[in-house]
């Protein structure tokens, strides 16, 4: 089997087991200039810095996470990203002025990130709005998050775990990091079975968002990306915190050296490969996260294509597939030549609404390889068994009921409520006389409101329908101008929000 | 040491062996923890009980319970508790935090998640061929001839001090004394202590079970603890961070926003079954039940520990930590490894593989159930 190499080097480190065995490298990065945002946060004083930061930072750890609205009222600093909107209560005395600090350096890639992340910024604004309209009703078609009960076929596996963690002959302590065999044979076999994808090249996981920062550690931080614009926003704050890029240049609202593949209407949101600059790894999101956009076989043929010719390493997030209605690939795999340049990243979030239960997993096929020869698969499975535990024991079992023959049709039922739910979506919108993208492949519908700002129209359908959806440009300039309404929801929920849109943009 | 095991099992087939290597727990959760997951995972299929995406600094009971469990009296508030899936990802998380450009000091020898994170993040440095050190680490040497307390005048500055306590392997508990030492070394330097505190649950004297009960400590330090040896979550996946808001970087910004940024980008927050579970093991009668297992283990190292001191070997551990440290002077740790697992079949671990001070050392878990600890104390005591 001829393996290709790519000009994708190894990341400064060498895991061989037996000792770590330095290859040549560097122990310093070029420097780069520190933040003058921290150079000005240093004149604060202490209190300031803490009240400005934690509220352009995410407030969760003081407001309590976005569930919480209580601990909201606690403290009187929600505000909008970046400015000081409610009653500030100052608590700094003099003598807090001088607070001990330690003599660490703040890791200047953490002070780049702008803002929170996205999604408990959205959990904060709706907190604020409850508060604001405490007998409002109010809708949540924002933050992706399922609604629907866990078929009971799979919430019993995870019960029936649970009691046998209670028993001699069922107790287990430390699991394969990597998953239960069982687990990775499934999953292998059920969504990469006639494509050579095997047991040993999946590796469970807690989930995506975990998976894409323990890629990113992979990665390291000399390495060049690209993403998609708009996407889901861990790919580049995770980049941003392993350093691999310089400061967000606010005229554009891009980060320096990270590469940003434009998705519009225009362009039938995939992008025009030949404007787009060589990378070391490409981030590649399909059915999209938030476009609902689904790549053709054609065109994933000329991502691969590209990735081939410039040597790079596709990370292809595929959580969305098993939302596809045409014909369109649900594996980056189902493309020849795609397991030289590809690994994919995928989870069980979406599929049996185990978005708190915690589960997904990424393949790595074997012909992965640096350019060094060396198998990325390797490297990935030595971050696996340092970095990470294993998926819970429980989970897991609710894993192996998922893709249990009974397991996959209980998924594809909810996967179908939530699509009719996105039906409904898509026609309210499409009766508005909006353009309306997505909504036939993913779970999320992408309305354009040209020429507009997508927080002021976030705000705006806020304040007068009580619904919460998502201002596309939180997902990167490209998404100015849009609006992301996520399908999640029980029906009557759906069906009231749209009953309001209808109200509001009659 | 799998690789050693089996190639042992092949040559003799009928051997019973017992491990005593991996720290793994081996006793069944109590039944008002594993009830209350199954009774929430059935939840979670009914319209009422259904939940999405949790906070992913954790739920707010199970941060109060933790704060109010381990860090009753200490100032610590549930907002400064971050739970996750375990200690191992906390502390990945943790470097990733700190970034590459930091300097670290490690007990030496020491559990090797702490070096391991650390030469993946790039702050390691080069390694020493013959030691197998990292230019970049301090260690700090624990062995006998200190009483397994560092002589920190010896030690440099580092940014960040990682001291784990119960230790691992060497089942050492620093004393209050101990850990003010640590403290003020950290003030003086201005330096971040990480103090892994999974094991404080083991401790059986005065010594302190969290670095909070030293005053100061706030400014100074992060604790991270686990589920794992507290309540057999193994392969059930919880843990916690501490973050005190008073913990400040030197520009003055608090390190808990950073962290939590951390834990929104990189984290998604720990199985709500698994929170489940640990809000139980916290209850009345969870913590009750959790209690006696450890007490279990804490019985078992109690007679590993008399019977490595009949035997006439110098034994360290054991009575704060479920691990027992023993010393073989001019020894090698993997022949005496290999010599052990020949004559008894018992698995142990060598001492090399948790630094170069543990050359002379081997470590003896004493997780099992109740008569393999038995049978392999008789074994013990006929191989010498």
């Amino acid at each position: 089997m001829a393996a290709i190499l790519f000009s994708v080097s190894r990341s400064l480190w060498n895991p061989r087991y037996e000792r770590f065995r330095k290859s040549k490298f560097t122990t310093h990065y070029p420097a780069r200039t520190v933040a003058s945002s921290s150079a000005a946060f240093s004149k604060m004083s202490a209190i300031h810095q803490i009240l400005s930061t934690s509220i352009s930072s995410s407030a969760s750890a003081f407001i309590g996470g976005h569930t919480n609205l209580k601990s909201a009222t606690k403290s009187s600093n929600f505000a909008v990203a970046g400015k000081i909107s409610g009653v500030v209560k100052c608590v700094a005395s003099a003598a807090e002025k001088t607070a001990y600090t330690t003599k660490v350096s703040r890791n200047e890639n953490m002070a780049k990130l702008q803002a929170g992340y996205l999604f408990p910024e959205i959990a904060r604004r709706r907190a604020a709005h409850m508060l604001k309209y405490p007998d409002a009703k109010v809708i949540s078609l924002g933050i992706g998050d399922t609604t629907e009960p866990i078929p009971d076929v799979i919430t019993s596996a995870m019960s029936k775990r649970s009691f046998a963690l209670s028993t001699f002959d069922g107790y287990s302590g430390y699991g394969a990091e990597q998953g239960e065999k069982q687990l990775r044979a499934a999953i292998a076999s059920t969504y990469y079975g006639d494509l050579g994808i095997q047991e040993d090249d999946i590796f469970v996981s807690d989930g995506a968002k975990s998976d894409i920062s323990r890629l990113q550690v992979l990665f390291g931080s000399n390495v060049t990306m690209a993403v998609q614009d708009p996407s889901y926003p861990a790919y580049v704050d995770s980049s941003v915190i392993l350093g691999q890029t310089g400061q967000f240049q606010k005229d554009v609202e891009k980060f320096e050296n990270i590469e940003y593949m434009r998705c519009t209407p225009e362009n039938g949101f995939f992008p025009d490969l030949s404007t787009v600059r060589r990378t070391d790894i490409i981030f590649f999101c399909s059915p999209n996260n938030p476009t609902g956009y689904s790549a053709s076989r054609e065109q994933l043929t000329k991502l691969v294509q590209f990735a081939k010719e410039n040597g790079s390493i596709i990370v292809y997030d595929s959580a969305y597939a098993m939302y596809v209605s045409d014909d369109s690939p649900k594996s980056i795999f189902e493309i020849p030549g795609a397991k030289e340049v590809a690994l994919e990243v995928s989870s069980f979030s979406k599929y049996a609404g185990f978005t708190g239960v915690r589960l997904g997993w990424t393949a790595i096929p074997k012909e992965l390889l640096y350019s060094d020869g060396f198998p990325v698969a390797k490297d990935f499975n030595r971050i696996v068994c340092t970095c990470f535990n294993g998926a819970s024991n429980v989970a897991q079992a609710g894993g192996l009921a998922c893709v249990s023959a009974e397991g996959i049709k209980a998924m594809h039922e909810v996967v179908g409520f939530y699509k009719e739910n996105t039906s409904i979506i898509v026609d309210t919108f499409n009766s508005l006389g909006f353009k309306v993208y997505g909504g036939k492949n993913a779970p999320y519908v992408w309305v354009h409101f040209p020429g507009q700002s997508s927080w002021e129209v976030f705000g705006e359908i806020l304040e007068k329908t009580h619904v919460v959806t998502t201002p596309g440009s939180g997902f990167g300039p490209a998404g100015e101008g849009f609006i992301r309404v996520s399908a999640f929801g029980h029906r009557e929920n759906v069906l009231e929000a749209c009953r309001r849109f209808k109200q509001l943009y009659k | 040491i799998s690789a050693r095991e089996l190639e042992h099992i092949k040559k003799y087939p009928n051997a019973k062996v017992i491990s005593l290597g991996i720290g793994d727990t081996t006793e069944p959760l109590p039944d008002v923890v594993a009830s209350s997951m199954a009774n929430y995972a059935h939840s979670l299929s009914t319209r009422t009980g259904y939940r999405g995406y949790g906070a992913e600094q954790g739920s707010k009971e199970l941060r109060k319970a933790i704060a109010e469990t381990f860090y009753k009296d200490m100032g610590i508030k549930d907002t400064e508790v971050f739970v996750s899936d375990g200690a191992q990802c906390d502390i990945s998380r943790l470097q990733l935090l700190f970034g590459s450009k930091m300097s670290i000091a490690v007990q030496d020898p020491i559990f090797p998640a702490y070096i391991d994170s650390s030469v993946i993040i790039g702050q390691a440095g080069d390694v020493e061929k013959e030691s197998g050190s990292y230019k970049n680490i301090q260690y700090m040497k624990c062995e006998p001839e200190n009483s397994f307390f560092p002589d920190l005048s010896k030690t440099g500055r580092t940014d960040v001090i990682f001291f784990c306590s119960p230790n691992n392997p060497t089942g050492h508990a620093a004393s209050r004394q101990q850990l003010e030492q640590v403290v003020r070394f950290a003030q003086e330097n201005g330096s971040i202590i990480v103090y892994d505190s999974a094991y404080a649950v083991y401790i059986s004297d005065e010594s302190p079970r969290s670095i909070y009960e030293i005053p100061g400590a706030e400014k100074v330090a992060i604790e991270v603890s686990s589920f794992s040896k507290i309540a057999g979550f193994t392969g059930v996946r919880l843990g916690w961070t501490v973050v005190p808001k008073e913990l400040l970087y030197s520009n003055g910004f608090p390190v808990i926003n950073d962290f939590n940024r951390i834990v929104c980008t990189c984290f998604n927050g720990a199985s709500r079954i698994a929170q489940a579970g640990g809000l139980a093991s916290l209850s009345k009668e969870g913590f009750k039940a959790v209690i006696s297992l450890i007490d279990y283990y804490k019985e078992n190292a109690e007679i590993l520990l008399e019977t490595f001191k009949s035997m006439g070997l110098r034994v360290y551990g054991g009575v704060n930590a479920p691990y027992l440290w023993v010393h073989f002077p001019g020894s090698n740790s993997w022949d005496v490894f290999g010599e052990i697992l020949e004559k008894t079949h018992i698995i142990t671990v060598p001492g090399s593989g948790f630094g170069p001070a543990g050359k002379e050392f081997i470590r003896v878990t004493a997780f099992g159930q109740r008569e393999n600890i038995l049978e392999a104390s008789r074994r013990l005591r006929s191989f010498l």
